[in-house]
């Protein structure tokens, strides 16, 4: 598998990703920089977490208008590979690569800790590994993860599977409670009609190493090199 | 007729006896750009003219040091060619004045102090004393500085990973906010200060100049009163995102070679900065304010001079590499300009719109500014509380009031709103003893702890000077990690008072004296003075951040039982000490005595053998006895798990002292049934007391017959703060 990890100015997550990604990969992924108009022949692009842009405007605004992203979006277009982790979820959204918006969270603060997601849809190149009805334990850190989108999307989007991840109680229970930032129907990630881009709130590759805690994140990593190498 | 007038002197906050040497030094009267320049050089802030004679005591060497105080940061060496550099700082009266901003400006000043050294920053924490959570103003501040050090940290990428926080009504009308940052540098890579070669040329780049701040640094100098809210225009504006991309360019810029020296612009911006490199170099500068970018129009050369806008740095280039450092200002969209150039003059020479406006020597400005041996008195000692003499609340009822008060409750609603995970190098997460966060890379790590307990400072300033470093050590001890060194930020009260400096005085003293016995030197410091509302002084607070080294992160240990039935056992004395205790405080009422002294020789040793001990993979948890005493730090450690402890208290001392007195110099530790005879022997070998009270398991504390579960304990620890600032949203 070949990968590359798209840097805006303000993109905090990307050595982060590209570490993990490295780890699974056993190959160090390309770092693309914004303003770079061609992207390499890639199987995946990482859109990373961060402040890209200071997320002035508004969060991922301004990246999705910058000339990689029309690249982007037309790789994905053709079936590449995307994944979208935080601000990458917001810039995806913005792009109009995913469905819905990314607001403000319900308690209007900025909120780091780890979550309990269930799995939604383990039949993607993303969750290979993992098995519809898992509970796995990744760490959230955004102001802006309250996920909407029009009902009748929302119910199109449930028919069709594209609820990847929903935030949950440690033994799988998707209630009121478990849900950190107001998102619709506790979503935490979601694909798109094609199944190959995904976007999610959560940040996989902060625990995908025991000693940080965790490895649920890994496993991620691990099905993407399975389905694309 | 002059210009300067002694209302001019009076709002610069310049004393009449100091003018007498501006005068002195520059041979003619100053003109108001030059009488700025001294106002602000001179100030406290920037001179330390008060306290400049009691640091020089503190012990600042020692062989990993590779840069003591005097520069932007302190550096020390961990191995391998890798140094950390870090540094403490106040940003106290910006952030009473205007919370969000004043924190956030904060984080923004300390970073750059520390990339500025060549370091990548790694991590971030701060120290936060507000005032009597009843007070009208406090919730407000509260939810300002959390969260504007959230909204700078998170957005900069690097993690805040720490800290604490207090509240007592000493801060009522002056909170103090310390921010630290630790950075990692190459050995072979660090940059300093000190200007060279005549002729090269002095750059600008960063944000442009605005008018904002002008004269944080005098205001940061003087007490307040009851019109310091109208100085909020003072109060600088952070951008987090110029931040980030600042300290991405300076990093790829200083990989290249191209830099002779650099320096941030600071408090009193521009001004400090280029006489501060100056003066290192022992050279003159000349600029033309023309070519500074400015944010708006007509700025004057005084404007220029004394603002404090953020997110600017000045560097010195070497002959030819100005293609070279434009080119990567122009990839992160930063400001660039040749604004000057050194000369061997001496001389601070300023043009604006072609004229000379000011000119001035500059050693005798930046070193020669004023040194007072202010007059101190001894602060009087307290008498002893006696153990006898302090009632004895059943110890659970005592538990619960205590895991609620303010002080020891969890923090978890601040340390949620700061992004401590980021750049994936977190061990350790907010809430034990220190956090510990990896070396990029490699397999070592450091362990980072902020402490002081001010109501000990003042009831003792000497022995709560002790007090703060010792218990620094303690909690970098407990992860496993070796202490390296520490940085201070030294927040106290008006020093014209012979009173106040007397704890200056003396806490420094106490300070020296542990720093000395425990190998710890002090690398990096701040000093915040005047922190006085209407003649209402804060507890002194000597803050003190400290580094440690892991070897190999894998053996850190951490606060959290590991396991049912394994021994639960104590390292040093016990005897119940009372005074200033948190007990006597939040159960009794009391806020009185003489604090608990520290046994520096003994803490030494207690200190190597719980390290040895971890390293030998003999402890399984370990936390340090500090507020609340025992029992609090035994449940502490069942909190962070859900393990429960059953406790066996002995018969030789009152319940309440054994379960809540602060004797200092404590360790508990949770070690295996294997291993418990080799700990126990380690102990006696190494003259150190160690005594096992207890055994881990069950879903509850259990101690003299009484007991509470884990999961209510837990509940009563997690409720205050949220309840606390939950009514902020109905209070507005």
């Amino acid at each position: 598998m070949k990968a590359a990890v798209i840097v805006f100015p303000g993109s905090n997550c990307d050595r982060d990703v590209a570490v993990a990604l490295e780890a699974s990969m056993r190959a160090k992924p390309l770092m693309v920089w914004h303003r770079d108009t061609e992207l390499p022949k890639v199987d995946l692009v990482v859109v990373p977490g961060g402040f890209s842009y200071g997320d002035y405007l508004r969060c991922g605004a301004m990246a999705a208008h910058s000339p990689i992203m029309r690249e982007v979006k037309a790789r994905a277009d053709a079936g590449m590979r995307v994944l979208g982790i935080c601000n990458g979820f917001q810039i995806l959204t913005e792009s109009g690569l995913l469905p819905g918006v990314l607001m403000r969270n319900k308690d209007l603060k900025f909120i780091c800790k780890d979550v309990h997601l269930r799995v939604e849809n383990d039949r993607t190149d993303f969750c290979r590994y993992y098995r519809s009805g898992d509970v796995v334990r990744f760490p959230i850190a955004h102001a802006e993860g309250n996920w909407f989108v029009e009902p009748k999307a929302y119910r199109e989007m449930e028919d069709n599977g594209q609820i990847a991840f929903r935030y949950a109680t440690a033994e799988g229970k998707v209630d009121a409670e478990s849900n950190p930032n107001g998102s619709l129907g506790n979503v935490a990630g979601i694909y798109n009609e094609k199944f190959n881009v995904l976007g999610l709130m959560p940040h996989p590759e902060r625990l995908a190493e025991d000693l940080l805690g965790g490895s649920d994140g890994r496993l991620m990593f691990d099905s993407l090199v399975e389905a694309l190498s | 007729m002059s210009q300067i007038t002694p209302d001019i002197l009076a709002s610069h906050g310049i004393k009449p006896d100091e003018y007498t040497r501006i005068l002195e030094i520059m041979g003619r009267e100053p003109n108001l750009t030059e009488l700025g320049i001294f106002s602000v050089m001179w100030s406290e802030h920037c001179s330390y003219k008060s306290s400049k004679k009691w640091l020089k005591t503190l012990p600042t060497k020692a062989d990993w040091v590779i840069c003591g105080p005097g520069e932007n940061a302190g550096i020390i060496d961990i191995g391998e060619g890798d140094a950390i550099v870090f540094k403490m700082e106040s940003h106290n009266h910006p952030s009473f004045i205007e919370p969000y901003q004043g924190a956030a400006t904060g984080v923004g000043g300390i970073l750059r102090d520390v990339f500025t050294m060549g370091a990548r920053p790694i991590a971030n924490m701060n120290a936060l004393r507000f005032g009597d959570p009843s007070h009208p103003k406090t919730r407000h501040l509260v939810a300002g500085v959390v969260a504007g050090i959230g909204g700078y940290g998170n957005c900069v990428g690097v993690p805040t990973v720490g800290g604490e926080t207090n509240f007592h009504k000493s801060y009522n009308g002056n909170i103090l906010v310390n921010a630290m940052t630790v950075g990692l540098a190459r050995t072979d890579n660090i940059f300093y200060s000190a200007a060279a070669g005549i002729g090269n040329p002095v750059v600008y780049f960063g944000s442009k100049t605005g008018r904002d701040g002008i004269h944080g640094a005098t205001m940061a100098s003087a007490e307040f009163d009851e019109n310091s809210e109208e100085k909020r225009p003072t109060v600088q504006v952070g951008d987090p995102f110029t931040e980030k991309l600042l300290i991405e360019a300076c990093l790829e810029l200083m990989a290249t070679d191209s830099i002779v020296a650099i320096q941030d612009m600071g408090a009193a911006g521009l001004t400090s900065s280029s006489f501060e490199m100056a003066s290192k170099g022992g050279l003159g500068i000349e600029m033309d304010l023309d070519s500074v970018p400015m944010r708006e129009e007509g700025m004057s050369a005084y404007e220029i001079m004394l603002s404090e806008s953020q997110e600017r740095m000045l560097m010195i280039l070497k002959p030819g590499k100005e293609d070279v450092a434009r080119a990567i200002m122009d990839k992160w969209e930063l400001d660039f300009a040749v604004i000057g150039v050194l000369t061997g003059t001496g001389r601070m020479v300023l043009k604006r719109h072609g004229e000379v406006v000011a000119d001035l020597p500059i050693d005798p400005l930046a070193q020669a500014s004023p040194e007072y041996d202010r007059p101190w008195v001894q602060p009087a000692k307290l008498p002893v509380v006696k153990l006898e003499d302090v009632p004895a609340v059943a110890p659970i009822e005592a538990l619960k009031t205590l895991l609620g008060c303010p002080d020891l409750a969890s923090k978890r609603w601040i340390y949620q709103q700061y992004d401590h995970m980021v750049m994936g190098d977190t061990v350790q997460r907010p809430g034990g003893d220190a956090a510990v966060v990896r070396i990029h890379g490699s397999d070592k790590a450091v362990a980072i702890t902020t402490d002081c307990t001010p109501r000990y400072c003042q009831a003792d300033p000497h022995e709560g000077g002790r007090q703060a470093v010792a218990e620094a050590y303690r909690n970098i001890s407990a992860t496993g990690a070796l202490p390296m060194a520490v940085t201070d930020n030294l927040n106290f009260g008006n020093p014209e008072k012979p009173e106040i400096m007397g704890q200056i005085v003396e806490a420094i003293k106490g300070m020296g004296e542990a720093c000395r016995d425990l190998d710890f030197p002090v690398v990096s410091g701040n000093v915040s003075l005047y922190n006085e509302t209407q003649g209402a002084a804060i507890q002194p607070t000597p803050a003190i951040g400290a580094v440690g080294l892991l070897k190999d992160v894998s053996k850190h240990t951490t606060i959290a039982f590991k396991g049912a039935g394994n021994s639960i056992v104590l390292f040093g004395e016990t005897k119940g000490w009372m005074g200033a205790s948190l007990y006597l405080r939040e159960v009794c009422g009391r806020e009185e005595g003489a604090p608990p002294p520290v046994a520096l020789h003994r803490e030494r040793r207690k200190g190597e053998l719980v390290r040895d001990l971890i390293d030998q993979g003999l402890v399984k948890a370990c936390h340090d006895v500090s507020d609340g005493g025992l029992l609090v730090a035994v449940t502490e450690m069942a909190l962070a798990s859900g393990i429960g402890a059953s406790l066996e208290a002995p018969s030789a001392i009152a319940l309440h002292g054994w379960c809540f007195g602060e004797d200092q110099g404590r360790y508990v530790l949770e070690v295996g049934a294997d291993d418990l005879a080799s700990v126990l022997e380690a102990a006696q070998g190494r003259d150190v007391g160690a005594r096992i009270i207890g055994t881990t398991g069950g879903h509850s504390i259990n101690v003299a017959g009484q007991s509470a579960t884990v999961e209510d304990l837990k509940a009563i620890h997690e409720a205050w703060m949220p309840a606390y600032m939950g009514a902020e949203m109905s209070g507005h």
